[in-house]
């Protein structure tokens, strides 16, 4: 009895602290953290947006898209990113990985129905397709592809917008990002900004 | 993709920021944990909340606090959950289910962060920041505070079984630790790209044509604390391996940093707390040793891998990020399993067979390499003392630790620790797989449908939160099972802990004698690791078998 008196005393000191906590953690603090963003990183804090040339923009309605967010693509003469599981494929309101186990029958199916579209798309025997190209990301978000799946792309690319193969690898080139520090993550190539300048390159 | 050079490269670069920052910390923690001095802003919050900072707490009133505080912060968001759609910023959102709420409000106050929900679907920003966010501070603060109690009472003696205060030692936990390393951790999370704004969802049209939603959110600020506290609750459904929570190598690698800061400062602060900093520098070791181990295995399963899926598309880059690739991504899984993190950068359901394994096994043995903010702490030293006292028993002799007797009310204390979590682990899969209701929410059959119903209940019973997401866990059976698990997984160890440090305050110190097992040399290093890997991951070698071993097997 005395023990359920002094939980219930407790439990009110809880309650006073859980107000207090509330205020300086739930409010204070997101805020200011909010209020630190705006002024040192306005652009990054709202998505990191771009608009067609390229800029940046905090501004939804300019944008065409996050240079952090992967984007389903169907034009031939552009890059393709890497499979999404997010809803019906990059859906921000539903991101997913597929979460198929390494033997599983569908994930298996996926793989080759996948190995056989990359290849044919770029008329390459199905060895020389990565695995990225043929494997769904974490986020369904993904914004980046290897070096190497970028490479596959590029005379099919450069084909399609009347480019020479070089000025196109060359673009690849610029839009490669090496590990950070010569060690963290993998080189990587940013499709949404590649194909930014793909279509500035053929526009011009 | 990943090469051998840059992955060992990446270790070193965590290793050297760990070895320059944990002792520092350390230091600080112990003060923290110590110091009779409050700060006036403390002072002032102790008066509007009308407790005594000073109260010397029996290890009783000491639990009943933590269980008072507890039960409060478990309705208060329950109620967040249920009332979401009555909120300012709710994003238009409706309630949480019954079983949904209860079983988030339980997940986050038990520093579990299970996630049912996909949050960018179902949760508003006020829910996010001023529920979740708060408890991500609190029950990390919490679990710290039962690991100062119970180096207190390590390091009195006759202590009339008193371990401290526990207000006092919340309230520094948040002011003096958390809050302070959070504003830094978000700030540079901030400039690393990670989104933090307050808008709701907009649409912009693709280079395709296409319309894609922009969600915002206070993500940096969930993100850090959510790290530093070993929480893991992700602000999206995808959680770190969202790009707007963790867009960066860099800020991949300043997550699993800030993940590990403070188990291993923990540890470094035991040693300074019972004033023998050796003793803290053994139990840190094994912590290290473990981890390592885990890292090494999963980093080889994940560049190795092994599996049809894997083999048939090159690499093993199904559900893992570009930006992180096999090594990135291997690195995560074993820290936030090892710690109590939860939080993911790759869909853990997609790991090799092995990999998905030792993340798996990371997680049974307790969670102690080097385990959750506070509970790595005490769940080591339960080890360390059944380590001392299996000794005794090969010598014939009376086992001590830190000068403290272990007679039998203290062994059974911790038999019943080691014992709790198996046993809640092994009923949790029992149940799941023979109820109908349990079977239905799993993604795939055989031996890999087992392994997504036993890695949640062991996430759960463990605390992790971390998932296979195949399994659709948002169902009333999955709910209620798995909050049942975290409840009970959290708090029947830390009372264990809390008895067990009123016990080690009242006794006298003993003397050293010639028969004393000394407890931190490397021969004790090398046992505890052992009696880690026996004692605790014997029980489990059963269910493994049945899942990922036979799976990497087939």
């Amino acid at each position: 009895m005395t023990d359920l008196l002094h939980l219930f005393r407790q439990s009110l000191a809880g309650l006073r602290l859980m107000v207090a906590a509330t205020l300086l953690l739930g409010l204070a603090y997101p805020l200011v953290m909010t209020g630190f963003a705006a002024v040192a990183s306005p652009w990054q804090a709202r998505g990191s947006l771009v608009t067609s040339t390229g800029a940046h923009t905090t501004d939804p309605s300019e944008a065409v898209g996050s240079e952090l967010l992967g984007q389903g693509n169907t034009d031939d003469a552009l890059f393709f990113p890497r499979p999404s599981a997010a809803g019906d494929g990059w859906d921000t309101l539903s991101t997913y990985g597929s979460n198929l186990g390494p033997e599983s029958p569908d994930l298996v199916a996926a793989i080759e129905e996948r190995q056989a579209e990359v290849a044919e798309r770029e008329g390459v025997a199905v060895s020389e397709v990565p695995a990225d190209a043929v494997t769904a990301s974490a986020s369904g978000l993904d914004p980046d592809i290897s070096e190497a799946y970028a490479a596959l792309q590029v005379p099919r690319v450069a084909a399609a917008n009347d480019l020479p193969e070089d000025a196109v690898r060359r673009l690849v080139a610029e839009h490669t990002a090496g590990r950070t520090l010569g060690v963290l993550g993998e080189p990587r190539v940013n499709v949404l900004l590649l194909n930014l300048a793909v279509r500035r390159l053929a526009g011009s | 993709m990943s090469d051998l050079a840059p992955a060992l490269g990446q270790l070193a670069v965590l290793v050297v920021a760990l070895a320059v920052s944990v002792p520092f910390l350390g230091r600080y923690l112990a003060h923290v944990y110590t110091s009779p001095k409050h700060l006036r802003v403390e002072r002032a919050a102790y008066r509007v909340l009308r407790v005594d900072p000073d109260a010397d707490q029996h290890w009783r009133s000491y639990a009943m606090s933590v269980l008072g505080f507890s039960m409060v912060g478990v309705l208060v968001l329950y109620a967040f959950g249920r009332l979401q759609q009555h909120l300012p910023l709710s994003l238009g959102f409706g309630p949480l289910t019954p079983d949904g709420s209860w079983n988030t409000a339980v997940s986050f106050v038990t520093n579990t962060n299970w996630q049912w929900y996909s949050g960018e679907a179902a949760l508003g920003h006020l829910m996010q920041m001023s529920g979740l966010t708060v408890q991500n501070f609190v029950s990390a603060a919490v679990g710290m505070a039962v690991a100062a109690a119970f180096a207190r009472g390590l390091a009195r003696s006759g202590g009339h079984a008193r371990v401290g205060s526990f207000f006092t030692d919340l309230v520094r936990g948040v002011v003096r630790v958390l809050l302070p390393i959070s504003v830094l951790g978000a700030a540079v999370l901030i400039l690393l790209g990670v989104v933090q704004n307050l808008a709701s969802n907009a649409d912009l049209t693709t280079l395709d044509g296409a319309t894609q939603v922009l969600t915002g959110g206070p993500v940096a600020s969930q993100e850090a604390i959510k790290q530093l506290g070993t929480n893991g609750g992700g602000f999206y459904n995808v959680n770190a391996a969202h790009p707007f929570e963790n867009p960066t190598a860099l800020s991949n690698l300043v997550s699993i940093y800030l993940m590990l800061l403070i188990p291993f400062a923990t540890a470094w602060s035991f040693g300074l707390i019972v004033k023998d900093r050796r003793q803290g520098l053994a139990v840190l070791s094994v912590m290290a040793t473990l981890l390592t181990i885990g890292v090494g295995l999963l980093t080889w399963a994940e560049m190795a891998a092994p599996g049809t899926a894997p083999q048939l598309a090159g690499a093993a880059m199904e559900g893992k990020e570009a930006r992180f690739g096999e090594a990135g991504s291997a690195l995560f899984a074993a820290v936030t399993t090892g710690t109590s993190t939860g939080a993911v950068n790759s869909m853990h359901d997609s790991l090799t067979a092995p990999g998905g394994g030792v993340a798996l096994f990371g997680m049974m043995l307790g969670e102690i390499s080097p385990g959750g903010v506070g509970s790595g702490l005490y769940g080591m030293l339960m080890l360390a003392i059944l380590t001392v006292f299996l000794c005794g028993l090969m010598v014939g002799r009376t086992p001590e630790y830190l000068g403290k007797k272990i007679s039998q009310r203290e062994i059974v204390l911790v038999a019943a620790y080691v014992l709790t979590t198996p046993i809640l682990l092994l009923a949790g899969i029992a149940v799941a797989v023979t109820a109908s209701d349990g079977v239905a929410g799993l993604q795939e059959s055989g031996p890999h449908g087992f392994t997504e119903a036993l890695y949640a209940v062991a996430s759960a019973a463990n605390n992790n939160g971390s998932s296979f997401g195949g399994l659709t866990s948002g169902t009333p059976f999955w709910n209620t099972l798995l909050g049942l698990l975290m409840l009970f997984g959290r708090f029947l160890p830390m009372l264990i802990v809390l008895a067990l440090a009123g016990r080690f305050s009242a006794q006298q110190r003993l003397p050293q004698s010639a028969g004393t097992l000394p407890t931190h040399r490397p021969l004790f290093v090398v046992l505890l690791t052992g009696v880690a890997l026996v004692v605790v991951g014997l029980n489990y070698v059963p269910v493994l078998t049945l899942g990922p071993i036979v799976e990497s097997l087939s």
